[in-house]
């Protein structure tokens, strides 16, 4: 089927389109985007298995040929990512029945969602920058709907910081985007790279290069850009933060991969290195945020920081072993966040504070959230056999193979700096004297439980079955290290 | 003291049909002139401001009875229907069909499944713009 890997974007939006008719029946919201979901997961995992067996798809929307109507691509890396995206969603709707309120749930809350999704589905998949940023503004435009819902006072505030901050970035982007198109006049990603190719990459190339990596980055909060994110994303509710803290970021992330392995790689001396060192930095002033807070939210949304910053590092290695690391921290690092949000939303529901200092003891009272969370916080860190080992073991093995070696060191020392932020929250919350807590009913308790324990167990599968993801991998690595492959699957003929 | 809007209100009578039918023509000459979906929808929504500005609310909201919102849904389907429709022949999203029809009044005419698309976008602008106006304006 030609159209099969456009399904995941489409399902969403329709459902969505659907949703909008019956806004205050709160059941038929719940029931309709659960079916959307599955159904697109479904479609999703068809697409895996094409690509993984017929290599990489393409195709041009409006049947015109390749460079002139709108490319749409699913390469192992885009398909991965949107199957991920999908599940993570499909976990976070179902923690939302017993989280989010009604009073959300009937003003959009469901169809804000799935739009965001289609953004950040479309952003994964599409070929053509300037229909990247078509889907940017898609999946920003409902993110901004998700960040207000609910009208509190520190909501307000914090929404109209990001939209500035977002609506600045997105200016940046069409300047840029016009810049591009001045000096290679093509907006379909395989004809500018290959066009950058024949051309050679100049100066005013290395500059829109660098222009790129300065609005992804502002999308996805590296070093001296990321000063918006820990407020912005401490305002919504808990769902709504699980989402953005496992997915939007991550959309600027594999943007900026993009740009650097298949656009712009011809100048890696001036525009990796310049990565490499933004995304050391970004490291460190994660470290410094996730070490500094009592607050349960703030520390792992700076640890959000800190996962961007591995990640962009491995890719800054361009060798494969870097580019296959960071392609597998990438993943882990979307599971394992939704996870922790959806625990620490468990812990602040029982507690009624997400302030570390006010709670204690929950051990005796439940168990099952407490190991959860040791399990998640070790796989946050990379211990061997969970989720986070493998892909910062490659990234570290990249860095050596580069002659990166300081570089390698602070990544691994990062680590434990992450490994101390949440034990932090395991000892104070978990260990210790009882406090008095506000509790919360069994039937909740269970509701946002089950869901956080399954996207969590998502992630102890991901790391057992390393073994397993490894072929998927190792396709996506490898066509990041030599676009050529995307290049002719796009532009064949 | 009550005032009286009596021109305002017959010169709006005579005026919103005239900028109606602009839209509609606007909406249909979208194809081969300057125009479209999108001016077409400013067009009749600015029409219907008109009315709002020369009436009050509910006069209009009675004479025009239509939930926006419904309005934005059905656009957006049928905007994705016609974009779609083209999977059921296995041709790449987005493929358009057209063709020629001699129609009973307007002799022969060249169809194209882009109008359908463009009355998506033409339902989308109205219903987002009344939906705006309508929201700020009932706020007290």
């Amino acid at each position: 089927m030609t159209n099969l890997l456009l399904f995941p974007i489409l399902i969403p939006i329709l459902t969505a389109s659907v949703l909008l008719f019956f806004p205050k029946r709160v059941a038929a919201q719940r029931a309709v985007t659960v079916v959307g979901l599955v159904a697109s997961i479904i479609a999703a995992l068809f697409l895996l298995r094409t690509v993984m067996t017929d290599g990489v798809q393409a195709v041009t929307l409006g049947s015109w040929p390749a460079p002139f109507g709108i490319s749409m691509v699913s390469d192992p890396l885009s398909v991965s990512l949107v199957l991920t995206s999908l599940l993570i969603t499909l976990g976070v709707v179902v923690y939302s029945f017993r989280s989010i309120g009604e009073g959300r749930e009937k003003y959009f809350y469901y169809p804000a969602i799935l739009f965001m999704l289609t953004g950040i589905n479309g952003s994964f998949t599409t070929g053509d920058i300037f229909n990247l940023f078509v889907f940017f503004e898609v999946l920003l435009l409902a993110s901004y709907l998700l960040i207000v819902l609910g009208g509190e006072k520190r909501q307000l505030r914090e929404s109209i910081k990001y939209i500035l901050v977002n609506v600045v970035s997105s200016a940046f982007f069409v300047t840029t985007v016009a810049m591009l198109y001045s000096v290679v006049g093509s907006l379909n990603m395989a004809d500018i790279a290959e066009k950058v190719t024949e051309i050679g990459q100049s100066g005013i190339l290395t500059v829109i290069a660098v222009m790129l990596i300065l609005v992804f980055g502002l999308k996805g909060a590296i070093f001296p850009l990321y000063f918006w994110l820990p407020g912005s994303y401490a305002a919504p509710p808990v769902p709504v933060l699980a989402l953005f803290g496992a997915l939007l970021t991550k959309v600027g992330v594999y943007a900026i991969i993009r740009t650097v392995t298949l656009l712009f790689p011809h100048d890696p001396g001036f525009t990796h290195e310049l990565l490499m060192i933004l995304a050391i930095l970004t490291v460190i002033a994660g470290c410094i945020g996730a070490l500094a807070y009592y607050d349960l939210k703030q520390i792992v949304i700076y640890n959000i920081i800190i996962a961007v910053g591995v990640i962009l590092f491995g890719v800054a290695q361009m060798n494969m072993a870097g580019l296959e690391g960071a392609v597998f921290y990438l993943i882990h690092d979307m599971l394992i966040k939704a996870g922790l949000f959806m625990l620490i939303g468990v812990i602040i529901a029982i507690t009624g504070t997400s302030n570390l200092r006010e709670m204690g003891g929950l051990m005796k009272t439940y168990p099952g959230l407490a190991w959860t969370w040791l399990v998640a916080a070790f796989g946050l860190a990379g211990i061997p056999p969970l989720s986070g080992f493998f892909g910062k073991l490659l990234i570290v093995q990249g860095a050596f193979e580069a002659d990166n070696l300081w570089g390698g060191i602070i990544i691994l020392a990062s680590s434990l700096i992450v490994l101390l932020s949440v034990i932090r929250i395991f000892i104070h919350a978990f260990w210790g004297e009882p406090m008095p807590v506000k509790g919360t009913s069994a039937g909740i308790y269970r509701g946002l439980l089950i869901p956080a324990v399954l996207v969590t167990a998502l992630t102890v599968f991901y790391g057992v079955g390393t073994e397993w993801l490894r072929p998927l991998m190792w396709d996506a690595a490898e066509i990041l290290h030599q676009p050529s492959i995307y290049i002719d699957a796009v532009l064949k003929e | 003291m009550k005032s009286s809007d009596v021109i305002l209100q017959t010169a709006t009578k005579v005026v919103f049909f005239l900028i109606f039918l602009f839209a509609i023509h606007i909406f249909f000459a979208g194809h081969y002139t300057p125009g479209g979906g999108f001016v077409g929808g400013l067009l009749t929504a600015s029409a219907i401001v008109l009315l709002l500005l020369a009436f009050d609310l509910k006069t209009v909201s009675r004479a025009l009875p239509f939930n926006y919102t419904i309005m934005i849904a059905i656009g957006l389907l049928l905007a994705l229907g016609t974009a779609s429709a083209s999977i059921l022949f296995d041709v790449p999203f987005f493929t358009h069909a057209y063709d020629y029809f001699d129609l009973p009044l307007f002799g022969e005419t060249s169809l194209h499944s882009a109008m359908l698309f463009d009355l998506g976008v033409y339902l989308v602008v109205v219903g987002a713009t009344m939906n705006i106006i309508l929201t700020i304006g009932s706020d007290d």
